[in-house]
Order: C-alpha cells, then sequence, then structure tokens
C-alpha cells in the first residue's frame, strides 16, 4: 500500500518526499537544531522537510555526524527544534507524544535493572493508567510478538544483547504507539543477532501495522529492513536523497539481499552516502 | 548440597571466631585478680541480672532503642527527601553544597550543648543529636545517586510519559538506591554512637547515662556488661539492615555479578 507521493522539491532546498495531508502520519517541516556551546553555535542540523506516511516504515540513514540522533530526539519531543516544526497527526510536537516509543541504541542503559523483563515491559501501561487485566495481556502480546514470553520473571541483565533489544522493542509495541522510532537499535548487537531482529521488527511491522522510523548507518540494513530509504547529507544535515524501495514485501535474508535489485537500490544509496561524506551537498554549499 | 555446606559450614564461620577469642580471654582471666579485668563467666552472671532480670531492660535499654530508632528514622526520611529535592535541581545543589559540606565536617557531639539550649533536656535534644550526625551520609549519597542517574534510562522515562512523582517513585529511587543504601549503612554506626554520647549529658535513663554511672560508681562488671549490650545493639542492626540490603537491591548485586564476570 503505497501512498501517493507528490514531489514538491519547489524551494532552494531539496525536501525529501512529502504526501497529501490524509495520508501523512508524521510531517517534519524546515527542521533545524542549533546547539549552543561553549566555543560557540553548532548547527547540526540545517534544514529537514518530510513526510511519513501512516503505517510506512522508513529508513533514516546517514553518514557518522550527520546529526540522526538529534533528529530523532527533536521527532521524539525529547529536545527542543531551533527552528521548524514536526506535526504528529496534525498537533505540532512540543514534548514526548502520548502515541509514540523510542527503541534506543543502548539498550542495557534504557531498561530499568531493577524491574524483572515483564515489568519493564509493564510500567509504561502502569504509568498511562491501563487496568491490570488488560496490561497482563498487552505484555504477554508484546513478548511473545518479540518471541521472549518464555523469560518474563527474568532480569534483563541475565539475557543476552539481543535478548535485551527485544526486551525494549517489546516495550515499545505494548505501549501500542501509532509511530516507533529507532535509533540504531542493532548498531551493538553481533551479526546474527542482527539479522534476525532485522526480521523481527518487519514481521511486527506488518502485524501490528505501526509505523516506523528506523535510523542506522548500515546501508544494507536500510536497504532490506524499509519501504524507503531517507538519506541524510553530512553536518550541518540536510536531505541528501529520499528513494522508495521497489522490493517485494515478503523478503528474506537470503534472497533478498542477493536479488540484483537489492545491490542496485544498495549501490545507489552506497554513493550518495559515499557523496554526502565527501562533502558533496544537494544544496551547493 | 548436603545440610553441612548449606546450614552448618555458615554458622561454625559466624561462630568460630568469637568462641575462640571467648575461650583465650577465659584462659588469660583464670589467674587474674584485677577487679578491673572482667573474667567471662562473672561477665555473663552480672549480664543477665543487670539487663535481664532487672529493670534495666524497660527503664534504660527501650528508651535508648526508642531514640536510636526515631533518630534513625527520621534521618532516613529526611536525608532521601531533601536529598531527592536538592539532586533534581541544579540551581538548589549549586547553593547548598558548600555549605553541606561545613555542616558535614562538625562533629555532632559538640551540638550537645547548643541544642540543649535550643530544644531543652529530654527525647527531643537526644533525636536532634542523633539525626544532625546521621543524616549526611544519607543526604550526600542520596543527592550523589540523583545526579549520577543515567540520561538514557531518564529519556526513556521522558518518552513513554514517566514524570513527575511516578518518576521519582518508579525511576529515581530504585536507580539510586545503591548509594542510598551505602549511606544508610554508615549512618548506623554513627546512630549508635550519638545514641550513647547524648545520654551522657543530662539525662536520667538510658544506655549512655547507666554506663556512666556504673563506672563512676565503681561498678565495673556492670559497666563492662553495658558495653556488651551495646555491642550486641550494634551487631544486631547490621544484621537487620543487611537483611534489607540484600532484599532492596538484589537485582544491583546479580547485575554486578554479571559485569565482572563479563
Amino acid at each position: 500500500m503505497q501512498p501517493e507521493t507528490e514531489n514538491t522539491s519547489t524551494g532552494p532546498m531539496p525536501a525529501g518526499k512529502t504526501l497529501s495531508d490524509e495520508d501523512t502520519l508524521l510531517r517534519v517541516r524546515g527542521l533545524q537544531k542549533v546547539y549552543q556551546t561553549d566555543a560557540g553555535p553548532i548547527e547540526a542540523v540545517r534544514d529537514l522537510t518530510f513526510d511519513l506516511g501512516r503505517g510506512e516504515l522508513a529508513c533514516l540513514v546517514g553518514p557518522s555526524g550527520s546529526g540522526k540522533t538529534t533528529l530523532l530526539k527533536c521527532i521524539a519531543g525529547l529536545m527542543n527544534v531551533t527552528s521548524g516544526e514536526v506535526i504528529l497527526d496534525g498537533q505540532e510536537v512540543t514534548g514526548p507524544p502520548k502515541r509514540m516509543a523510542v527503541v534506543f541504541q543502548e539498550y542495557g542503559r534504557s531498561l530499568f535493572p531493577w524491574l524483572r523483563v515483564d515489568s519493564n515491559v509493564e510500567l509504561p501501561l502502569k504509568n498511562a493508567g491501563i487496568d491490570k487485566a488488560q496490561r497482563r495481556e498487552l505484555v504477554q502480546e508484546a513478548l511473545e510478538a518479540v518471541g521472549l514470553d518464555h523469560v518474563p520473571r527474568s532480569y534483563p541483565w541475565q539475557l543476552s544483547g539481543g535478548m535485551q533489544q527485544r526486551v525494549a522493542i517489546a516495550r515499545a509495541i505494548a505501549y501500542q504507539p501509532e509511530v516507533l522510532l529507532m535509533d540504531e537499535p542493532f548498531a551493538a548487537v553481533d551479526a546474527q543477532t542482527r539479522a534476525d531482529l532485522e526480521d523481527l521488527i518487519r514481521s511486527v511491522w506488518k502485524k501490528l501495522g505501526v509505523t516506523i522510523l528506523f535510523v542506522t548507518h548500515d546501508i544494507d540494513e536500510s536497504v532490506y529492513l524499509g519501504q524507503r530509504v531517507i538519506m541524510l547529507s553530512s553536518s550541518p544535515t540536510v536531505i541528501q536523497d529520499d528513494i522508495d524501495i521497489d522490493l517485494p514485501a515478503e523478503r528474506t535474508q537470503l534472497e533478498t539481499r542477493s536479488a540484483p535489485r537489492f545491490t542496485e537500490l544498495r549501490h545507489h544509496v552506497y554513493e550518495q552516502i559515499q557523496a554526502a561524506k565527501q562533502g558533496f551537498r544537494p544544496d551547493g554549499d | 548440597m548436603s545440610i553441612f555446606n548449606r546450614v552448618i559450614s555458615p554458622v561454625l564461620a559466624l561462630v568460630a571466631l568469637p568462641i575462640l577469642l571467648i575461650g583465650a580471654w577465659w584462659i588469660y582471666t583464670l589467674n587474674s585478680t584485677s577487679f578491673f579485668v572482667p573474667e567471662p563467666v562473672g561477665l555473663v552472671e552480672t549480664f543477665i541480672s543487670t539487663w535481664i532480670t532487672g529493670e534495666r531492660l524497660t527503664a534504660d535499654v527501650l528508651p535508648s532503642l526508642r531514640r536510636l530508632g526515631m533518630g534513625l528514622a527520621l534521618a532516613i526520611v529526611l536525608g532521601i527527601l531533601l536529598g531527592l529535592l536538592i539532586g533534581l535541581n541544579r540551581t538548589v545543589r549549586a547553593l547548598t553544597e558548600p555549605v553541606f559540606e561545613f555542616f558535614r565536617a562538625l562533629p555532632p557531639p559538640v551540638l550537645i550543648p547548643v541544642l540543649m539550649l535550643l530544644i531543652g533536656v529530654g527525647n527531643t535534644m537526644q533525636v536532634a543529636v542523633i539525626v544532625s550526625g546521621c543524616i549526611w551520609p544519607i543526604l550526600l549519597n542520596t543527592i550523589e545517586g540523583v545526579r549520577g542517574i543515567d540520561p538514557v534510562q531518564s529519556e526513556t522515562s521522558r518518552s513513554y510519559g514517566i514524570s513527575g512523582f511516578s518518576r521519582v517513585r518508579y525511576q529515581i529511587l530504585p536507580a539510586a538506591a545503591p548509594p542510598i543504601m551505602a549511606g544508610v549503612r554508615q549512618s548506623l554506626s554513627i546512630a549508635l554512637i550519638l545514641m550513647v554520647i547524648s545520654e551522657m549529658f543530662a539525662t536520667s535513663s538510658g544506655l549512655g547515662f547507666t554506663i556512666v554511672q556504673f563506672q563512676r560508681s565503681f561498678a565495673i562488671p556492670e559497666m563492662w556488661s553495658g558495653i556488651a549490650v551495646l555491642g550486641i545493639i550494634g551487631v544486631t542492626l547490621s544484621f537487620i539492615f543487611q537483611f534489607v540490603e540484600r532484599r532492596v537491591l538484589r537485582w544491583y548485586h546479580g547485575l554486578k555479578e554479571v559485569e565482572n564476570a563479563a
């Protein structure tokens, strides 16, 4: 289900894809973030504009230091923007929105070590005032979805890194968000676990119909996972390119990754990232 | 695991050294005639007649324990509350920290005459002395614990809308519990010392008072037995603390074990 896209790169700045009102869930307009430091202001993000469609799975990829995490924190309402706006479902984001969940890269620091696995997943629901019976159901479903329903009474630190990140994902989906933001969630796990977790994200996304914005520095991962890949320039960040990934919806690590189309798309993204690293900027700066 | 490993071995480890020491002490005092050196059998007899069959248990031990308990409880509650308040607010922290270092450096016994003048003589003064000494390790450790909280943890709380009182309850307090418990442990021994010292001034009951009385009236065996009571209170306090600590910080000890093994 691909929303109709209308490219409106009318301004001087190159922009990501924008969508019509009814298709859009998340709207980012002219987002700029300047850090005030003792050594003077640092412009991390210059000008970002793109829309995220309802139910879309988009990957955001860029060279290291391209302000990916900054952008994500601005969207999550964890950081104020310097100018521009983020609009979720018609409402401007000024603090962390209710219908949004974030999965952080540092799973070991994001899970609460004093709570067991099921309590970690349950805590946001408890805080939101959901009644006990429903909480138990949501926790159970979420743990089943990530394949961890056999260890609810373990502590997170008793589990492997990949399993801990699954707990964090379970916590996010039990919260029933409309948008799931993921900040390089698999950067700290080994390659095989990583492949499993990628497939987990695709299956959760298909099952729950949640909108996902997945930040990564891994080009292969972005092409394998996403319906769409948004590429960022080097800092101060603008959008380098924004492409649709026209791979079949059913993807497997073995076949998809060896498909000729996968190689082409990967090639394209790789070239754009290389260009960004060498300082080519679409805004000609 | 056999019964020996599970029950007998730890009990043996617990009592082996005390038995050895008491044995050595007993042999050493067999031929002693000094009035000032206690001998074990006599001390046990004095201990029973003074503290268990006599009236001192209710007249002196219980009032002392009450002061100790109240002082400790107040110090823990106040220390944690103030610590949260200060730890969570950068401005308050900057304003209060240098002042705290000053007050912390004051030995609490010097406050006794001042507190006697301000509060008057009696229970309140003694509890105040205990609080004034015990609060510092708890307060400063709570501030440190709150300040040392992982920013990723805090961002997680924020992104899930866990804020205000809920955040204190579900994130801040558990996260800061390890340093807070370390502070409480330090304050236990301070509390016992201050309990005794505060009872040496302008009081007519309590362990500190009684021990000084015995000393002044040359009731030396009774004095030694009073010191033994203090030791027993100290050991009991530390056992209770260890029991609570092991439950509250189970996750923390497990986490450390995993981290050290890696």
